[in-house]
């Protein structure tokens, strides 16, 4: 077991199954295909990412070091929260890009859904986490991996 | 975040709650960057990158439900992205029925709830809404709520303007309450360089494989580019304008790049020179070599890699229309000297529909239309993003098209002359 500390984007406390991308995570490329067709496990469609590709995203605490891609991805966020379609949270090991900070901040203040938020964690933290470990999020940031 | 008196009222509820949950948004926003306060917009018209009405994303036209019921109208008026269907554009049945009854299915409801919002004309979708033909130039200086990734860049870069790479959404919220956070390329220690880039390549290199090997490096840094003089000159012209777009929408779609300096054009490198450059900037170094090697790096994910090409885009970002003169002359050329009339792979160029209307005027259209080439305001992305366009063979010299759907690149000599040979293949 190991314990990070970040900074808060969106509050909140969860515990989920952790689901890791080494690489920048393209938000529309991953969602699309999954909101456009009404994919029960919303799973990643981005064939650029080896790590997450066909795997089911819904419920699960998204590890990665930022969003990459179409300045939609903030509106592909927001839609997949609206929709109950978001991962349980979002835990960046970089300080948080403007498109993935804009669909976190659109979910908590414009749909009932929870996606707690945590950047910064640190190289550590995504050199550490595994696909399939457990996360367990504190309200004050505080992120352990076991 | 320090807001001012009137602003607090607004996050307070004084205007209504809709209004406070727009500014209760921003704060956020701005909070996650380290904004310490807001500062009012200044450039005459905004620009949205939602432009389709795709029935997977209905929360959002929910959602703009809400801000015109509460009316809460853009304070200033907006151009948006190109549509996303265009019936000039070569398709099948079955994707005629895909597009229409499955995907944009909202488009209509989408376009009148724009026009409540305040877009500009009915005309004014392209993602080059800063061409003279559209008319939403920013002057240097300004402040702006855009989005839309190479529309953004251009307006940082080749005018001076000052805008972050906002999400869809995020930028009509600022339009909407009259300001944005100021942080990242909105300050001047946000606008430095920390990347030079040494360009040595023994002839101009291509814009939109320059663009691409820069952001792939760079990524959202800001890059400081040198050695691009002897080729572009030192005005920026119709031609090192045209050259930009596509440079910087490749930066911008390869990396994540909203602002880069050329030395000597753009016009903050023109004033400031190499004080824009960061004491600990790092250097990269791009020669014809690495610019074959950052080719040679693209997956092919068509399914069958030798397949003939079944369609070609040009446009993405939109063609200017020195750029249609340009392409119309060269096919026109070609096609000559290999005694042919026609292309031999089915083409469409985009430009936005105010480029295509001066098109019209003179002869340009119709001698590319002679050509076979179809001319459209369709988002070349958008037609690709389903499973159907997804599963053709279709190339394009668009490094953004590339990286976002299955279209395979080619540069422009090379898309030139498989168009115009009689196998319609490399």
């Amino acid at each position: 077991m190991k314990q990070f500390k970040g900074r808060v984007i969106v509050p909140g406390t969860c515990r989920a199954e952790a689901l890791v991308s080494r690489g920048g995570f393209n938000t529309l490329a991953s969602f699309q295909m999954a909101l456009m067709f009404g994919d029960k496990q919303v799973k990643c469609g981005d064939q650029n990412n080896a790590d997450l590709y066909k795997k089911p995203m819904l419920g699960k605490a998204l590890c990665l070091p930022m969003t990459i891609g179409s300045t939609t991805g903030g509106m592909v966020l927001y839609t997949a929260c609206a929709n109950g379609k978001q991962p349980a949270c979002m835990l960046f090991s970089k300080p948080i890009d403007s498109l993935a900070a804009s669909g976190a901040i659109l979910g908590d203040v414009w749909t009932e859904a929870s996606m707690p938020v945590v950047d910064m964690l640190g190289d550590e933290f995504l050199d550490y986490v595994q696909t399939g470990m457990t996360v367990t999020i504190g309200e004050d940031g505080l992120v352990t991996v076991e | 975040m320090k807001l001012t008196p009137e602003q607090q009222a607004m996050l307070d509820g004084a205007q209504g709650e809709t209004l406070a949950k727009v500014v209760k948004t921003l704060v956020m926003y701005g909070d996650a960057f380290g904004a310490e306060r807001m500062v009012p917009i200044t450039g005459k018209c905004g620009h949205t990158v939602i432009s389709f009405g795709l029935k997977a994303i209905q929360p959002v036209y929910d959602l703009y439900d809400q801000l015109i019921d509460a009316g809460l109208v853009s304070g200033q008026k907006f151009t948006a992205d190109p549509r996303p269907i265009d019936p000039a554009v070569p398709s099948s049945l079955l994707e005629d029925i895909v597009f229409k009854k499955i995907m944009y299915t909202h488009q209509k409801k989408y376009e009148a709830q724009l026009k409540k919002l305040g877009i500009t004309k009915d005309e004014d979708y392209t993602c080059t809404c800063y061409l003279d033909q559209v008319g939403n130039k920013p002057q240097e200086g300004e402040v702006l709520s855009w989005a839309e990734s190479s529309a953004v860049v251009y307006a940082n870069s080749v005018l001076g303007a000052r805008c972050n790479r906002n999400s869809g959404i995020i930028e009509l919220m600022g339009s909407v309450a009259g300001f944005v956070p100021e942080f990242g390329l909105l300050t001047d220690e946000g606008r430095r360089a920390s990347w030079v880039v040494e360009v040595r390549c023994a002839q101009k290199p291509e814009a939109q494989l320059l663009g691409s090997a820069i952001g792939m490096k760079v990524m959202e840094e800001v890059p400081y580019v040198k050695g691009l003089d002897k080729w572009l000159g030192t005005e920026l012209n119709d031609e090192a304008c045209a050259y930009l777009k596509d440079f910087g929408a490749a930066t911008a779609s390869n990396g994540a790049v909203g602002l880069y300096h050329i030395e000597g054009l753009t016009p903050e490198a023109k004033k400031q020179g190499e004080a824009l450059i960061r004491e600990d900037a790092q250097v990269y170094v791009i020669d014809d070599e690495e610019l074959q090697r950052v080719k040679e790096s693209y997956p092919v994910v068509w399914k069958d890699p030798d397949a003939a090409p079944v369609l070609c885009f040009v446009g993405c970002p939109h063609l200017s229309l020195c750029q249609m003169e340009d392409w119309c002359s060269a096919v026109e050329e070609k096609l000559r000297a290999n005694s042919m009339s026609r292309v031999s792979v089915p083409t469409v160029f985009t430009a936005s529909p105010a480029v295509i209307r001066e098109a019209e005027k003179g002869t340009l259209a119709a001698r590319l239309r002679s050509f076979g080439i179809v001319i459209s305001y369709i988002c070349p992305l958008m037609y690709m993003n389903n499973p159907l366009c997804k599963k053709k063979p279709v190339i394009t010299c668009s490094n953004k098209l590339r990286t976002y759907t299955s279209a395979r690149f080619y540069t422009e000599g090379e898309i030139l002359d498989i168009i115009t040979s009689k196998e319609g293949k490399p």
